[in-house]
């Protein structure tokens, strides 16, 4: 037998041609007589525009078109809301491709100019004049949505977006019985992907064909060709999308439509050329989007033992200036703050605030850090003042294995589905984080340290993650008729996450090849049309699972043909070592002669052709050369529609070093144990995780989508917002465990998002230990910069002992 | 959509005036006309169809535009092609053999795991080989390392296996020169 794939550490097929430089990103394809589009985009964050001139620009000989709202027909309307929801306000904002009369945030698209590169399209952009007349903004979202705030659309009251409430069992009956009830408000700031790819589009329209072909940077290439059919009023099949390499995603690049990726399959068809828009970093902080910014008052209702009975949560969520997503994020956030917990009586409430700022969409974690810092923050609060340990605290209201599944009755996922926890063992988790740090050795070492005037803290977080939502992805196993080679093909796309090889590994399980020896095809929309995109921790639970049913409608065809060719039964035949062989002899037929072999009348003039022809024929049966209800060659699909999300989870701990005099913070251990189901690839795992946690550490520290109080954006470079290098990041440890998910045949659930939920909470428990000597305020802020912890650090000096 | 003659004429290339700039890339020496204001990184993109190096901020901090410029690792979205006259600049197409076996430092990446979406790993590339050649017999504590690595962004791997990739590549380096590989 070959060695089973499926749990190896295989390496990435991909990386060979990325580590040459030779990866496919969209700014490398080439175009020949390509356009290139730039921006106007505004200068303020609410305003009336008086007048656009663009005069000058159009004067320019090197300028082939200008757009502005007059110049783009039909599209002149509000962009697609993509997730209409009952509690959305009446009237759901989604922004114009091209602001008319006025614009909602500073960075919206106000003109496109295309030209004969990008230099002369920035200049022409320059020489655009918008004469706006600046109106009162509110920022604050506790006083944006109080009477009298100045507001973002006139027919929105108080700014609210949206107001939701789900309950599950009776919060009130769980709040009349406690005996301790504890509350923390939690305020989130904002923060974005910035993935080191900013967000590109090409496009190409082919006047005699009537193809619509476009090279778009997004994790949603089948959306992005659905919409774009629909809008332009173009058969599905006449336009094809590809998500080429993509230079991370992270939620940013689900995203659909930005403006640009409309206008420019627009100014291609219009001006007859190929036409290119490549984001530069500034326009990625200003113009695409970003998430996080919450305030959370949520409250625990508890007994004296620590049970806790109930749990109220009442936030704000920051969307921006529009609401295209819907309320995706702040429902994850809703049905996520019960975290790993029984808590059978939970009310949440949350209003979606319109502000005067760039729209708010998926970010890694998706509200799930939000949920992830109120809950714990409480927790640990909670576990202070009742005198009860914090690991305690948390085993005591733990979901125990035997509970699942778990479901929270009345509370519905972002998928419309309720909350339906699959499997957990959440105090084995938190057993080998005490297992791997010894806390009575830590205490004396803290106390040591405190003495020397250094300061030590340690700090937990754990948390839960939904996972692998539908509808549904498909698969495709197909052995080329030519080459024999494995294709494995599938409509979701890849940022990075190395898709392509865990598919590979499912894949090369069933039919005994080499995972370096299967071609992954991935976010072509010609290539496999049917399928949803790469999101919510999704792609190798729902694609992954589809895969491996194909693949074992695939394995059972080899194994048919093979029998055939060789003359015996089906059940003497095992694949392994990209052939099928007789068991426990030395005849076999390859991979290549088996697909040639079922391919009838097939013009291949190779090797394996010719040696094909030495076997029996591949089918038995009378009649044409085709029997009936069969196809030619090996070539599976199938689909997998997952019942519901099934939820991941994990816990961090850490500890850290705090100076007082200099507010630095040093992490000196950073242990994370997770579990995301049965593991595909250890090594993509830990690279997921790991990447997870860097960002996160960016999102506590560092990382911070700062505005002024007019709402000029004050983070639009790599200078202000800061995102950590090697420097930065800690060496995490990283620990799995693996609890199957009994809603997959493969038993995974997903990973993607993971590490990045619980490290500000982690952070934020860790200095707050360390704080304790210094009688500083509670942490109940991200991101903590040492200025912030300063400025804690100052107010409790100040305050009489 | 109903077949219509261009509105304009749409020139070739913009007005921008032009100067010669002759530089040696990748070992080739080459003469081009471009425009003054044009990167390094645009040039080496654009005019010369090497896109490997990537663009990542286009203002020096992300490191993805990273060559080596006169053998020493520099910005080329700093670097204006003009300011490359009688340079030498290699870039991520001359680190692997001609044949495709890749170097010790991009073998280590594969190896490590060290690159996700592959967006900056040029960038560190050419990084490393340049801190590699100035340096020899570099200071592989992890500190150190970080130190090195501290030029250049990664948004996906949270550098822990860019850092392993750091030492695995000393280590194939020697074991190469030792006639191991």
């Amino acid at each position: 037998m070959s060695t089973r794939q499926f749990g190896a550490p295989v390496q990435r097929n991909a990386d060979p041609a990325l580590l040459r430089g030779e990866g496919a990103f969209i700014d490398d394809i080439p175009l020949a007589g390509a356009l290139h589009a730039a921006f106007v985009r505004s200068a303020h964050a609410r305003a009336r525009i008086r007048s656009i001139d663009t005069r000058a620009a159009r004067a320019n000989p090197d300028v082939v078109a200008v757009y502005t709202a007059d110049d783009i027909g039909a599209l002149d309307a509000p962009l697609p809301l993509l997730i209409p929801h009952p509690s959305i306000t009446a009237g759901g904002k989604t922004q114009r491709p091209l602001a008319r009369d006025e614009v909602f945030y500073a960075g919206q698209c106000i003109a496109m100019v295309v030209a004969v590169d990008r230099y002369t399209a920035e200049d022409a952009c320059e020489a655009i004049a918008v004469d706006y007349e600046p109106l009162p903004v509110e920022l604050d979202l506790e006083k944006a949505v109080a009477d009298g705030a100045p507001l973002v659309h006139d027919d929105i009251p108080n700014n609210v977006a949206a107001h939701f409430i789900q309950e599950s069992g009776d919060a009130d009956a769980a709040f009349a019985r406690a005996e301790h009830v504890t509350t923390v408000k939690v305020r989130l700031e904002r923060s974005t992907a910035a993935p080191l790819e900013c967000r590109a589009i090409a496009a190409r329209w082919d006047r005699v064909t009537g193809e619509l072909m476009v090279w778009d940077g997004t994790q949603a290439p089948i959306a992005v060709r659905g919409g774009l059919a629909s809008v332009f009023g173009i058969d599905e099949d006449n336009v094809r999308v590809v998500a080429p390499n993509v230079g991370g995603g992270f939620g940013q690049k689900i995203m659909m439509f930005h403006p640009d990726e409309i206008l420019v399959p627009l100014a291609a068809m219009e001006l007859d050329r190929p036409v290119k828009y490549i984001e530069d970093r500034v326009e990625n902080f200003i113009g695409a989007s970003q998430e996080r910014a919450q305030i959370h008052e949520i409250t625990l209702a508890a007994l004296k033992d620590g049970t806790v009975l109930g749990l109220r949560d009442s936030f704000l969520h920051d969307t921006g200036a529009f609401i295209p997503y819907g309320i995706a994020v702040a429902q994850v956030s809703s049905t996520s703050v019960a975290g790993p917990y029984r808590i059978p009586g939970i009310w949440v409430e949350f209003k979606a605030v319109y502000t005067p700022c760039v729209q708010v969409t998926p970010y890694r974690g998706c509200g799930r850090p939000q949920a992830c810092f109120a809950i714990e923050r409480a927790m640990d609060q909670l576990a202070d003042e009742l005198g009860i340990d914090r690991f305690e605290l948390r085993r005591r209201n733990f979901i125990a294995p035997d509970e699942f599944p778990y479901r929270r009755e009345g509370l519905l996922f972002a998928d419309g589905l309720a909350v339906n926890y699959d499997s957990g063992e959440y105090a084995q988790a938190l057993d080998r984080i005490v297992g791997e740090i010894d806390l009575p050795a830590f205490r004396a070492e803290q106390a040591e340290a405190r003495a020397e005037g250094r300061y030590l803290g340690f700090g937990l977080g754990f948390y839960v993650e939904a996972t692998g939502l539908g509808p549904y992805e498909g698969g495709r196993v197909k052995l080329h008729p030519i080459t024999g080679k494995v294709y494995v093909t599938t409509g979701l796309t890849d940022q990075g996450q190395g898709h392509g090889t865990v598919f590979a590994q499912i894949v090369a399980d069933q039919v005994g090849c080499a995972p370096a020896d299967v071609v992954f095809v991935g976010g072509d929309t010609q290539a496999q049309p049917w399928g949803v995109a790469t999101f919510a921790s999704r792609a190798a639970v729902v694609s992954g699972n589809a895969i491996h049913k194909a693949a074992l409608r695939a394995r059972a065809q080899i194994v048919q043909a093979a029998a055939n060719m060789l003359e015996v039964e089906q059940d003497e035949i095992e694949l392994r070592d990209g052939g099928a062989w007789i068991r426990g002899g030395n005849r076999s037929v390859s991979l290549a002669e088996v697909a040639t072999a079922t391919n009838p009348l097939r013009y291949a003039f190779n090797e394996s052709s010719k040696t094909a022809t030495q076997f029996a024929p591949a089918s038995r049966h009378d009649g044409p050369p085709l029997a009936e209800g069969t196809h030619p060659g090996i070539e599976e699909s199938d689909y997998f529609s997952p019942p519901h999300a099934t939820w991941a989870y994990g816990v961090h701990a850490a500890i850290v070093e705090f100076d007082p005099e200099t507010c630095a913070i040093d992490i000196r251990r950073y242990v994370c144990v997770h579990d995301c189901g049965t593991i595909i690839n250890p090594m993509i795992v830990d690279g997921q995780v790991m990447g997870g946690i860097g960002q996160g550490i960016g999102g506590a520290f560092y990382e911070r989508c700062a505005y002024s109080e007019d709402g000029a954006p004050l983070a639009a470079s790599f200078m202000d917002f800061l995102m950590p290098y090697a420097t930065e990041v800690p060496d995490a440890e990283l620990i799995h465990t693996e609890t199957p998910s009994p809603l997959n045949p493969l038993g995974i659930k997903g990973v993607g998002e993971a590490g990045t939920i619980p490290v500000s909470q982690v952070l934020a428990s860790a200095l707050e230990d360390a704080f304790q000597p210094f009688g500083i305020a509670p942490v109940r802020e991200s991101p903590l910069s040492p200025s912030m912890i300063h400025a804690l650090l100052r107010e409790a000096r100040a305050r009489p002992a | 959509m109903a077949r219509s003659l261009p509105s304009k004429p749409i020139p070739a290339a913009s007005s921008d005036p032009r100067r010669e700039v002759t530089l040696t890339v990748n070992g080739e020496t080459l003469t081009r006309s471009v425009s003054p204001r044009m990167l390094l990184s645009d040039f080496i993109r654009h005019e010369l169809g090497l896109t490997g190096t990537h663009v990542g901020c286009e203002h020096g901090v992300c490191g993805c535009c990273t060559v080596l410029i006169d053998g020493r690792a520099g910005r080329s979205c700093l670097t204006l092609a003009v300011q490359a006259e009688g340079a030498e600049i290699r870039t991520i197409e001359s680190v692997a053999r001609p044949d495709g076996t890749l170097h010790p430092v991009q073998q280590a990446f594969m190896e490590c795991h060290a690159l996700q979406c592959g967006f900056c790993t040029p960038g560190f590339v050419m990084a490393i080989l340049s801190y590699l050649e100035e340096t020899p017999q570099p200071d592989l504590s992890e500190d150190a390392i970080r130190e090195v690595l501290s030029g250049n962004l990664c948004r996906c791997t949270g550098y822990k296996n860019i850092v392993r990739a750091f030492r695995r590549a000393v280590e194939l380096r020697d074991a190469r020169a030792t006639g191991g590989g």
